[in-house]
């Protein structure tokens, strides 16, 4: 696999309006995202491979069809599976549980809102969604990249095993940059999200 | 030259129309997405918007035309009518559904109707000052003028 100059992360858009898929594609684009767009949690599941127990680490194995998602930001009012029932899901699921999820509502309801972050929610945006909110993704892709590093660095002794598939001198420029926008966002007011921002 | 005159008027034009409230921040927000590689994008999301809006007024004639009126449904529609809105910024038709949402709560058939026309005035008259916006976009840049940056 091709290195890339930055590592593109691949976000998976759930909605089921044609209109918001289109403005939340164009925001993840505009973001430097790789974006997948599908209008039903059912989709996303099929897209996240949750049919089988596959995990979702596969960028080391070409071979493998199945497309790595770094992000899920899904609706939370669809028809069927709700952003909530497919956050459960993916939460209840071994191999995607650490998929960071994030959902979105023109509503602006707590117990709502207090019940997706319970369920493992990393945030919460209203609609519509802003383009500043975008900046908010990438701590918790990267958040995520990190545990797993810690884990596969537990498992191997060869410190040198990273999972990203960009050089590892642009993986930790990378994460300065995210922890840099960590730090801003601990700053400004933090919209719903339940995690504190652990600075390594 | 005409193109500067076109421009001026363009940017009366929209002046105008976020001074009166028929369009907000998040109309700019999407003018600010829009670039030479999604050169279309403002138009293709406003369309989708007319395409939503009507089928969604055509949905609430329907459902409060019926004997036994079905509030939850109305309040389905109208929340869907309110999201599409508040994405474009068409912040008239948006507050139009606030009022009518309390109308659904209260299960009180007229007043849903009365938000209903209420909801088709601004809409269409929203929808009307959009396509003139577009048509002056589109004779600036016919007359190899650019369209200016209202942000």
């Amino acid at each position: 696999m091709a290195v890339d100059a930055e590592a593109q992360f691949h976000v998976l858009a759930v909605d089921d309006s044609l209109m918001d898929r289109k403005l939340i594609e164009r925001l993840l684009k505009t973001s430097s995202f790789q974006v997948t767009t599908v209008d039903s949690g059912s989709k996303a599941l099929e897209v996240l491979g949750l049919k089988e127990d596959q995990t979702s680490t596969s960028a080391l194995s070409p071979e493998h069809n199945e497309i790595e998602v770094n992000l899920v930001i899904t609706d939370y009012c669809m028809p069927g599976m709700t952003g909530y029932d497919l956050l459960k899901k993916i939460k209840e699921s071994s191999s995607l549980k650490d998929i960071p999820v994030v959902i979105m509502s023109s509503e602006n309801v707590p117990s709502r809102i207090n019940r997706c972050l319970e369920e493992g929610a990393e945030e919460f945006f209203l609609k519509p969604v802003q383009l500043s909110d975008m900046r908010r993704l990438r701590p918790h892709i990267l958040k995520g990249k990190y545990k797993e590093q810690q884990l596969h660095q537990e498992e191997n002794s060869n410190t040198n095993h990273i999972i990203v598939g960009s050089s590892n001198n642009n993986t930790m420029s990378n994460k300065r940059k995210a922890m840099d926008e960590e730090v801003l966002s601990e700053r400004t007011r933090l919209r719903f999200s339940s995690s504190s921002l652990n600075v390594i | 030259m005409e193109s500067s005159d076109l421009q001026r008027r363009y940017i009366d034009f929209t002046s105008t129309l976020f001074r009166e409230g028929f369009l907000d921040s998040q109309y700019t927000q999407l003018q600010q997405l829009q670039d030479e590689s999604n050169p279309e994008f403002v138009t293709e999301v406003v369309t989708l918007f007319f395409q939503d809006s009507e089928k969604l007024q055509d949905d609430l004639t329907r459902t409060l035309d019926q004997e036994v009126v079905d509030f939850k449904k109305v309040a389905a529609h109208v929340h869907q009518l309110k999201g599409s809105s508040a994405s474009i910024g068409a912040q008239r038709v948006k507050n139009v559904c606030m009022a009518f949402r309390i109308c659904c709560e209260e299960m009180n058939r007229e007043g849903c109707l009365g938000c209903l026309q209420q909801a088709r005035q601004e809409y269409f008259l929203v929808k009307s000052k959009l396509e003139t916006v577009f048509r002056l976009e589109q004779q600036i840049v016919a007359g190899g003028g650019s369209i200016p940056t209202m942000w």
